[in-house]
């Protein structure tokens, strides 16, 4: 078992070891819907939604039915299967109780279950020997941490409509290069504390 | 061997439940079960809910006009929501002015059916249908205009205004993998029911037009839906002015048939605009309406035709013979057919003249 403190491990996920800026887990969707911020915070809340559970549910499955059975190693594929569940069953609901938000995820939502960021939380909580708290922790902060990037990077774009950038770097490019630069500045906060 | 067993057993149980749930919901939230539709208070619809408006209404024969087939990008489907139609979504936002949001205009394709919904649209398009159709002839009248007469099949009717378009229906095809409609005035007169005809320019790269230009043969079948439109004849004894731009004298050519079937007696006069002489077509049409109409003038302006050229007609655009028609505005009305630059160019000029707007009806391609 791990000793970090969860408040301690929720903190470092969003500052330390941040899914995209110190990972760079999850650029796909991070890159392609970060064009408005209010669509950006509405899929931040989907990715920290489904990561929050799938954390939950994968740990549950791990701990209470892969280990007891000794089939640690058939993880991945029930991760992914319990993570694609999981997002289609939330896609169900929002598409009934929340249209607008799913007509602006449009696509996003079920590429959420091929989002490596989700994939990725949950095979760091497992490699980590994360207990549940911690888990469930790591998870929240993990999704509050792409959040918080993605609606950043939504706002820098927002600015970068109005300057000029040179035509070759356009989109993708100078998107990158914005993520690069956002992750340097993140890199400052690992002394604070480190979970790797 | 035990190890395999176990295996598979995990497996099968965790995808199994998972299947459970799934199911489960879709049965509970993901089921709108059937929502009823009003329709300008008098009709009444049953449909399955959790579909479009615009797919529901079109599987009950009732066709909303739509250029893009449902994907929010035409904006054509507008229909009138009084209750229970959702939240406004952006992508209408985008499509449909504020004040016609106000008033609870949505489009059809992006409201979906999860409430008893009472909507109002007009009630010519109950009278729209879904025809097929054979194609008799199919023919170049000029190098990028053709011309379509279309056999309704099984004897059917089509009741229409002279004026009135319908949308032709292009299936997927070589160069496009999905079904569009795009809209073609009718050129044929009203009293001809059993058949249309179609004059279609061919657009670079666009979808039907391609399949039109390039694909379809004498003898094949297509589908078409309509008549929609509020650009007709009006019944009236003011003089009529009509202009036209290219595949803009399909519905001049309608009205211009029926008035010469119902014997109409009014003086009128129909400005042609092209730009060569290779743009021009149905010449021999015009002069027979010429001949048989009451008192018809056809003004035909090229404004791509050198001094060289040997041309008898107007040199130049079609405003200027126009205008100078137009220096008495009295009693008379207009009909405008073309691109949306040239409509706007011609109604401010009509109304710089001093004619009143109300008289001035177009049809923007």
């Amino acid at each position: 078992m791990n000793g970090l403190n969860p408040f301690v491990l929720f903190a470092a996920s969003i500052f330390t070891s941040n899914m995209i800026l110190a990972n760079f887990l999850g650029m796909c969707s991070f890159i392609a819907v970060s064009k408005d911020i209010k669509t950006s915070l509405g899929l931040g809340q989907a990715v920290t939604f489904v990561l929050t559970f799938t954390t939950v549910i994968n740990y549950l499955l791990y701990r209470y039915v892969l280990i007891p059975m000794n089939l640690e190693y058939l993880r991945y594929i029930v991760f992914i299967i319990s993570i694609a569940a999981f997002v289609q069953l939330v896609e169900m609901i929002v598409e009934r109780q929340l249209p607008v938000l799913h007509h602006a995820l449009g696509i996003f939502l079920p590429l959420i279950t091929v989002n490596c960021a989700i994939l990725g939380v949950s095979l760091f909580m497992v490699i980590r020997k994360y207990s549940l708290v911690q888990s469930v922790a790591f998870g929240f902060g993990s999704g509050v941490g792409w959040t918080m990037a993605i609606v950043a990077l939504a706002g820098l774009k927002k600015r970068l409509n109005e300057s000029r950038v040179p035509k070759g770097l356009r989109g993708a490019g100078i998107t990158l290069i914005i993520t690069g630069l956002m992750a340097l500045g993140f890199m400052g906060f690992s002394g604070m504390v480190q979970i790797s | 061997m035990n190890g395999i067993v176990n295996t598979v057993a995990v497996m099968s149980g965790i995808t199994g439940f998972l299947a459970f749930i799934l199911t489960l919901a879709r049965r509970t939230v993901g089921d709108y079960g059937m929502v009823e539709i009003t329709i300008n208070d008098k009709k009444k619809l049953e449909v399955r809910g959790g579909d479009s408006l615009l797919s529901a209404l079109s599987s009950e024969k009732i066709f909303i006009p739509s250029a893009c087939g449902g994907k929010g990008t035409c904006g054509y489907c507008k229909v009138k929501v009084l209750q229970g139609g959702g939240a406004v979504l952006p992508m209408e936002e985008g499509l449909v002015p504020a004040d016609e949001i106000d008033e609870g205009v949505r489009l059809a394709c992006q409201v979906k059916l999860k409430e008893p919904i009472k909507i109002e649209i007009p009630d010519e398009l109950f009278n729209v249908r879904e025809y097929s159709a054979v194609v008799r002839k199919i023919e170049d009248i000029t190098p990028k205009i053709k011309h379509l007469v279309l056999d309704i099949v099984e004897g059917g009717e089509i009741d229409f205004k002279p004026g009135q378009y319908v949308q032709l229906v292009a299936p997927p095809y070589a160069e496009s993998d999905e079904s569009v409609q795009r809209a073609y005035s009718i050129a044929s007169c009203p009293d001809d029911k059993g058949f249309i005809e179609l004059i279609i320019g061919y657009v670079e790269g666009g979808i039907c037009t391609t399949y039109v230009h390039k694909y379809l043969k004498e003898g094949d079948h297509v589908n078409f839906n309509g008549p929609f439109g509020n650009f007709f004849y009006k019944d009236n004894d003011r003089e009529m002015i009509m202009v036209a731009a290219g595949t803009g004298m399909a519905p001049i050519l309608s009205i211009l048939r029926t008035m010469k079937s119902s014997g109409i007696k009014r003086r009128c006069s129909f400005f042609f605009g092209a730009k060569t002489r290779d743009d021009l077509f149905f010449l021999d049409k015009m002069q027979n309406l010429e001949e048989s109409l009451f008192d018809f003038e056809f003004v035909p302006a090229l404004s791509r035709i050198g001094p060289e050229d040997d041309w008898e007609g107007v040199r130049g655009r079609v405003t200027e013979p126009l205008m100078k028609h137009m220096d008495n505005v009295e009693n008379k009305e207009a009909y405008l057919c073309g691109s949306p630059v040239m409509i706007d160019a011609i109604v401010k000029l009509l109304i710089e003249k001093g004619m009143d707007e109300k008289l001035i009806y177009y049809d923007k391609f």
